[in-house]
């Protein structure tokens, strides 16, 4: 039991995915404008992340791994993710409007979010079984949501500074503040 | 000029795609702790992209237009595949060194934009002198940020000692807060200089999201329906 916990803290904080690992920097940069947005955002990353994960992990341990077939893993998980996404997508339109409505712009722009593979990747290097890797998902996930949401936050703040050089309006103070999030970042790595 | 050096020019300064265009972010923040890794990373990149180049442009009139995005992804993913075989089986070292950063070139936007924007409608030939330019700007690009955080992180270029005995090294700068600093202090420099990018949005780019990169980044932005109906996988 605590070595799960353990798998969602270090999942979330230690090896932050965004902050530590550099995967899903596009849409971390690019979408982090406003609070509202960029939490609308982390909620559709989490939900996919985590149900990629447990399907990623199903495949290769039924049917990559005993078929010899692992070298296919990178074929194999993107065009899982791409369609899982289009799935994810149609169900909730049916299913919960609601919801569909709130992510729904969100959704295929995951498709190609390298965080996705990126952490079914890592669960089939980590030699994950299906409830580690699901809850190895969740927690990057809910880093990713984290670091966009605290960093929104940042940006809306800068966004009514005018002390700041010229030179480094825009991009190059977006990146020092998340440069200053991942020393912060860097206090967890003593937890695991 | 003929229009196939006038390809690597593009590639190398006038949309170099670290640079100008701000793709591929990913991987530049990652593997640029050293400048050997910094290298390998942009080596491996350029051999997919000509590659993906050749055989999408070849393909062009054979893909149906509905599902030309899957299909480009799975003739990525495949020589994505093969050349990480290649670098475990020859380049071990390396291999360690840049680990997932490998299978993940898949979603790196400079591949899959560079098929769409210019493979899918060009022949073969200047698709791959196109693929040779980008990759060339982008080797280029993060052997630059590999050198300077090794040179001032670690002290050493390509691992020999170069600094001097009595400097402290900043090692921040090899450790992940490092990359966002470097890279922040190098725009800034690129703002300062008044080149135009895609940081201050003088350039049109993808807007921070690799999906939309499936429409040609370097053009101005269309209504998303394109995008929409691509993803349809």
């Amino acid at each position: 039991m605590t070595s799960l916990f353990m798998i969602v803290i270090t999942a979330a904080f230690v090896d932050n995915v965004v902050l530590n690992q550099f995967l899903g920097l596009c849409s971390f940069l690019g979408v982090s404008k406003q609070i509202e947005t960029a939490g609308s955002l982390g909620a559709a990353v989490i939900f996919v992340i985590t149900i990629a994960s447990g399907v990623a992990n199903l495949l290769y341990d039924f049917v990559l791994d005993p078929l010899g077939l692992s070298y296919l893993q990178t074929i194999v998980f993107i065009l899982v993710i791409a369609a899982l996404v289009q799935m994810v997508e149609m169900f909730l339109k049916k299913a919960v409007p609601a919801l569909h409505s709130a992510l729904g712009i969100y959704l295929p722009l995951i498709t190609t979010n390298c965080a996705v593979l990126g952490v079914a990747l890592n669960n089939v290097t980590d030699g994950y079984n299906f409830i580690q890797s699901v809850l190895a998902g969740f927690g990057t996930a809910v880093g990713y949501t984290i670091a966009i949401v605290v960093l929104a936050g940042i940006r809306e703040r800068l966004a009514y500074n005018e002390n700041i050089p010229k030179a480094f309006q825009g991009a190059p103070i977006v990146l020092l503040s998340a440069a200053l999030m991942a020393i912060a970042f860097c206090g967890f790595s003593g937890l695991a | 000029m003929n229009k196939y050096t006038e390809r690597i020019y593009n590639g190398v300064v006038k949309e170099n795609p670290t640079f100008i265009m701000m793709l591929g972010m990913c991987p530049t923040l990652a593997v640029t702790t050293s400048a050997i890794n910094g290298f390998g990373m942009g080596v491996s990149t350029l051999a997919v992209l000509i590659l993906s180049n050749l055989i999408i442009s070849a393909l062009r009139k054979v893909i149906p237009d509905q599902v030309r995005l899957p299909a480009y992804i799975v003739i990525v993913a495949s020589l994505v595949t093969v050349i990480q075989l290649l670098i475990q089986a020859y380049i071990p070292f390396l291999y360690d060194a840049l680990g997932i950063y490998i299978p993940l070139i898949v979603v790196n936007c400079i591949i899959l934009g560079r098929a769409e924007a210019y493979a899918a409608k060009n022949p073969p030939l200047l698709s791959v002198m196109d693929g040779l330019g980008m990759g060339l700007g982008f080797t280029l690009a993060l052997t630059l940020i590999g050198i300077v955080r090794e040179l001032f992180g670690a002290g050493t270029l390509f691992g020999v000692q170069v600094m001097p005995g009595f400097y402290e090294p900043v090692a921040i700068l090899t450790k992940a807060p490092g990359a966002f600093l470097v890279l922040a202090i190098i725009i800034a420099i690129m703002n300062g200089a008044q080149i135009d990018t895609a940081a201050n949005d003088k350039v049109e780019s993808c807007d921070g999201c690799c999906a939309t990169c499936g429409k040609p980044c370097a053009t101005p932005k269309q209504e998303t329906a394109e995008t929409k109906e691509g993803e349809t996988v």
